[in-house]
């Protein structure tokens, strides 16, 4: 009897800490149904073939993406075309480190090495900014041009001249060879591919997932949401905005880093497309679509619309960014907050009663999200 | 003495670049706070209208008349039926304007095919000792020149002018002397949609022109809007001069690539250091001379 109410305790700390007015989905049902589609979602390779499982697995490391730029322009307000940026840096790193040192510890290496360039990277780049009072549409821009950048320097980097070691970096013909992810010795080691690899991936999206759940509702949340909605007032009361956005903006960088890293591994290939345009704009498609204040809403999007496209680009249509382009366009006009906030309050207004909706509205998560 | 030559050229080249891709963009932005980040594709659309209708049989001025007014009409269209229900909202009419130019290229795409079959350079070459230059190349600063004096004029001699400027000022104020806000914004819009596609329809000749083009623009027109700071037209000729002699200067020595990265640089360590941008300075200057002079 006490090891029950002991067990549950603990289950109340622990939703204390992942529950708050920042994220949706603070009630015992949705952690009831969090955890069945999460168990669906680890049996799922067992289901399927391995290449499918390795399929989905693409659509999740791209979620851990979506993720990284739903913290930084969900919920700090800094609209960032660069995420692509540390995850391509990231994927080329790791490359260029496992393919050099050749053996599984090597790739074990590489991972923490390729999350690390990606994280000082976006430290670097976010300190200029932000400690350069660059806000709002600049910071937008400046991330923009240094993804454009990127691209134009690895497309060009085809000569033998672009070696780091014995990798090529291979210009437009990208970095092939690029090992399994794996962790461990030559005498020790777990390889991750197929099923296993799929695994990893949604355990790193889970966790991911459930840390930024108590960051938001933590006191740094509550000061990067403050920074969101007004600066100069999070300023008068005694933060240093500059360093909050910093700390955001490389945590972010990290994130996007390591989904570089999984990236890499997956396709066992690297190539400039990651600093295309194309693929620039596909987190701020994600993070739009699904709801910039949720983070759910972002990896669900990122898995449908990445589905969408897949499915599109198989059967030979040349339509999907057209779509994507007038899905976007269509959410930022009809749909501002993005479909789960929307569907979570119309369910929400629906469920209480009317006359008590009416007062709480303009509090809804996506009011402020609009600037 | 002739590579002093090389490199005037190679700079008046920059500077004709950076201003025409910038201009229109960043007449939107002075005016509106609007960045467009479809401006690619306005240019792309420029430069499809005038190599159309040059490969329909039309002369080269008419060619490029024609691109400015399929760019113009475009814009208005676009205005009308998105851009004006973001004004108040900088980041989502970002992504909504970056949502259109996704779209614009992939239709570009699917429409034209995957190229269109390229103008020439025309008029030929100017040449001295023993290298020759692009005559059109050598135009088209004077083109980028006429346009910074034609739209000075147009800001600071005419009725509308006057009005824009007012909106810009103070949009309350301008909206109770009798300015109807709204369609200054039209206006604008228009002016800056017409202003990308002559950018593209005069550098149509110059380049292959496929759907995803705009994109080439981009650098150097983002670069002059951020450094240029917020009065447009000396943001924009500042902008055109100070990055053009970097592009011009690092171009020369080491190849566009390292141009382009002395770009990015130059333009960060101008946010970082003059925050109110390379107008911002100059103003600064005037203002304190004419206190001093006081």
């Amino acid at each position: 009897m006490s090891a029950t109410s002991g067990v549950f305790r603990v289950v109340d700390r622990i939703r204390a800490r992942l529950e708050g007015p920042n994220t949706i989905g603070n009630s015992r049902g949705f952690w009831l149904g969090f955890a069945l589609v999460l168990a669906g979602a680890f049996a799922y390779p067992t289901f399927v073939s391995a290449y499918q499982a390795g399929n989905t697995a693409l659509f999740l490391l791209y979620g851990l993406l979506a993720l990284s730029l739903s913290v930084v322009w969900g919920y700090a307000g800094i609209l960032s075309f660069g995420q692509v940026v540390f995850f391509g840096f990231a994927g080329y790193t790791f490359g260029i480190v496992s393919i050099n040192l050749g053996s599984t510890l090597g790739v074990t290496l590489a991972i923490p090495v390729a999350v690390l360039i990606a994280t000082v990277v976006a430290f670097l780049l976010g300190y200029f900014m932000f400690y350069g009072d660059v806000s709002g549409v600049f910071v937008a821009i400046i991330t923009l041009v240094v993804t454009l950048v990127l691209q134009t320097f690895m497309a060009q980097t085809a000569g033998d001249a672009w070696t780091v070691g014995s990798v090529a970096l291979g210009g437009f013909n990208g970095m092939p060879g690029i090992p399994n992810l794996a962790v461990g010795t030559e005498a020790t080691s777990v390889t991750f591919r197929g099923g296993v690899f799929y695994w990893l991936v949604l355990s790193a999206l889970v966790v991911s997932y459930l840390g930024l759940r108590v960051l938001v509702n933590g006191r740094f949340g509550y000061a990067m949401v403050g920074i969101r909605e007004d600066e100069d007032r999070v300023e008068m009361l005694g933060y240093d905005i500059r360093r909050v956005k910093l700390a955001v903006f490389t945590l972010g960088g990290t994130m996007a880093g390591f989904s570089g890293v999984l990236y890499a591994a997956w396709g066992n290939y690297i190539d400039p497309s990651v600093y295309s345009l194309t693929f620039a704009t596909m987190p701020v498609v994600w993070v739009t679509v699904g709801g910039r204040t949720s983070m759910l809403g972002a990896v669900l999007a990122t898995v449908s619309i990445e589905w969408f496209r897949q499915q599109l680009s198989i059967t030979g249509s040349e339509y999907a960014m057209v779509i994507v382009g007038l899905l976007l366009l269509g959410v930022v006009l009809l749909v501002p907050e993005g479909f789960v906030p929307f569907v979570h309050r119309k369910v929400t207004e629906f469920r209480s009663d009317p006359t008590e909706g009416i007062p709480d509205a303009p509090e809804s998560p996506g009011e402020g999200a609009a600037e | 003495m002739v590579n002093g030559i090389n490199l005037l050229l190679q700079f008046l080249d920059s500077f004709a670049f950076i201003v025409l891709a910038a201009i229109g963009l960043a007449i939107i932005f002075g005016m509106m706070d609007v960045i467009n980040l479809a401006h690619g594709e306005f240019i792309m659309i420029g430069a499809y209208g005038t190599t159309m209708t040059y490969n329909a049989g039309a002369p080269l001025p008419v060619a490029i008349a024609a691109g400015v007014a399929v760019t113009t009409v475009a814009g208005l269209v676009l205005e009308r039926t998105i851009i004006h229900r973001l004004y108040d909202r900088p980041l989502d009419s970002m992504v909504a304007t970056w949502a259109l130019g996704l779209a614009l290229t992939q239709a570009a795409r699917i429409l034209f095919g995957n190229s269109l079959n390229s103008i020439g350079i025309p008029l030929g070459a100017i040449s001295y000792g023993q290298f020759s230059y692009s005559l059109y190349r050598v135009l088209l600063a004077g083109v980028a020149i006429a346009v910074l004096v034609a739209a000075y004029l147009v800001f600071t001699r005419t009725e509308f002018g006057v009005r824009a400027r007012a909106t810009i000022q103070d949009p309350e104020t301008a909206a109770a002397m009798g300015v109807e806000t709204g369609r200054m914004y039209t206006i604008t819009f228009a002016i800056g949609s017409a202003l990308a596609g002559l950018a593209g329809a005069l550098y149509a000749p110059t380049m292959s022109v496929v759907p995803g083009m705009g994109s080439s623009f981009l650098v150097e027109a983002f670069v002059a809007v951020v450094t240029g700071g917020t009065s447009v037209l000396l943001g924009t000729t500042l902008a055109g001069g100070v990055l053009g002699s970097v592009d011009a200067l690092l171009s020369n020595l080491y190849g566009t690539f390292v141009g382009q990265i002395g770009l990015l640089i130059v333009a960060v360590a101008i946010l970082r250091f003059l925050p109110t941008g390379l107008s911002g300075v100059v103003e600064t200057v005037r203002e304190r001379r004419e206190r001093d002079a006081a």
